[in-house]
């Protein structure tokens, strides 16, 4: 296992920061270059929930963001980050970027139930001048989760008291030799 | 690269030009012209998306709060954008059924100019 740590302040700038180089090192573990993409944008995503919310709650502390190159031998006696084993049982090499922060997680009220989407079409769209907290202009922050669920091939979101931990890995190759499958 | 924002009148219609990347840190700036245009009267609006080179769901909410804003005044705002990798997010959002999008800036005046 090949470890790549960035700890940043929660200012907005920097979540291109993370963006870059969690390209960079995604395509240096060997992800497939059509894969590149939706890396880029789950983990975007993430660090810019994490950036709302420490922005909300916590600005002064730094969140964490972890790039794991699975293709690499994982070295003994470390704990750290563990990849959940396929549904399928396979024994598959996976990169995966874990984004730490440290706001409490909200309830789960905000943008649930509440108001209807616009048009009746897109769920987490605000009709109204309401913006939820942490939401800009009209979209409940949960469509930034959506957008890292649809895009990464397992997440796994662990909201607590001190913080929320998004989980989200890749396949480095297919059982094909293909690379991953596009979402959408 | 950064965001870079430009905008034009053709025919009835505003057309914004936006080139680069909408995240969390840029998109502030795409919703104040969208805010500024729909207050100077603009209610008829097309972003062009062709030189955007990353969207996220930041700017999906930029983009949806001015299709708000214009749909007060019984305004449109569609969007330009054939590039898949931009086209995905919308997708994946369900935003597709909500905005219309075009092939081409001229295209979207006439489907709008049609209806």
């Amino acid at each position: 296992m090949a470890l790549v740590q960035l700890t940043i302040s929660a200012l907005p700038a920097h979540v291109r920061t993370a963006r870059l180089m969690a390209t960079a090192v995604a395509r240096r573990a060997g992800i497939a270059e059509s894969a590149l993409d939706e890396i880029r944008l789950a983990v975007g995503e993430a660090c810019s929930r994490a950036v709302e919310a420490h922005r909300a709650h916590c600005p002064g502390r730094p969140i964490e963001i972890e790039l794991i190159d699975g293709s690499e031998a994982r070295p003994p006696g470390r704990g750290g980050p563990t990849i959940p084993a396929p549904a399928n049982g396979r024994a598959a090499k996976r990169f995966e970027v874990v984004v730490s922060d440290r706001a409490p997680a909200k309830e789960p009220d905000a943008g649930r139930g509440a108001p209807a989407p616009l048009d009746g079409t897109a769920n987490g769209v605000y009709p109204g001048e309401h913006t939820p907290p942490g939401g800009v202009s009209g979209l409940s922050p949960d469509v930034g989760l959506a957008v890292i669920i649809g895009l990464a091939d397992e997440v796994s979101i662990e909201p607590a008291e001190d913080g929320t931990v998004v989980r989200m890995s890749w396949p480095l190759t297919s059982p094909d030799g293909q690379g991953p499958q596009l979402v959408g | 690269m950064d965001l870079k924002l430009d905008h034009y009148t053709k025919d009835d219609t505003e057309i914004v030009v936006v080139e680069g990347e909408i995240d969390v840190y840029t998109a502030p700036r795409l919703r104040e012209l969208l805010i500024d245009l729909v207050n100077k009267g603009n209610f008829h609006l097309v972003v062009n998306m062709e030189k955007v080179e990353f969207l996220d769901s930041t700017g999906l909410g930029v983009l949806v709060g001015g299709l708000k804003r214009v749909r007060a005044h019984d305004g449109t705002l569609d969007l330009v954008c054939t590039q898949e990798r931009i086209l995905k997010i919308f997708r994946i959002t369900g935003l597709t059924k909500v905005f219309g999008i075009h092939e081409s800036v001229q295209e979207a005046i006439d489907k709008r100019a049609a209806k």
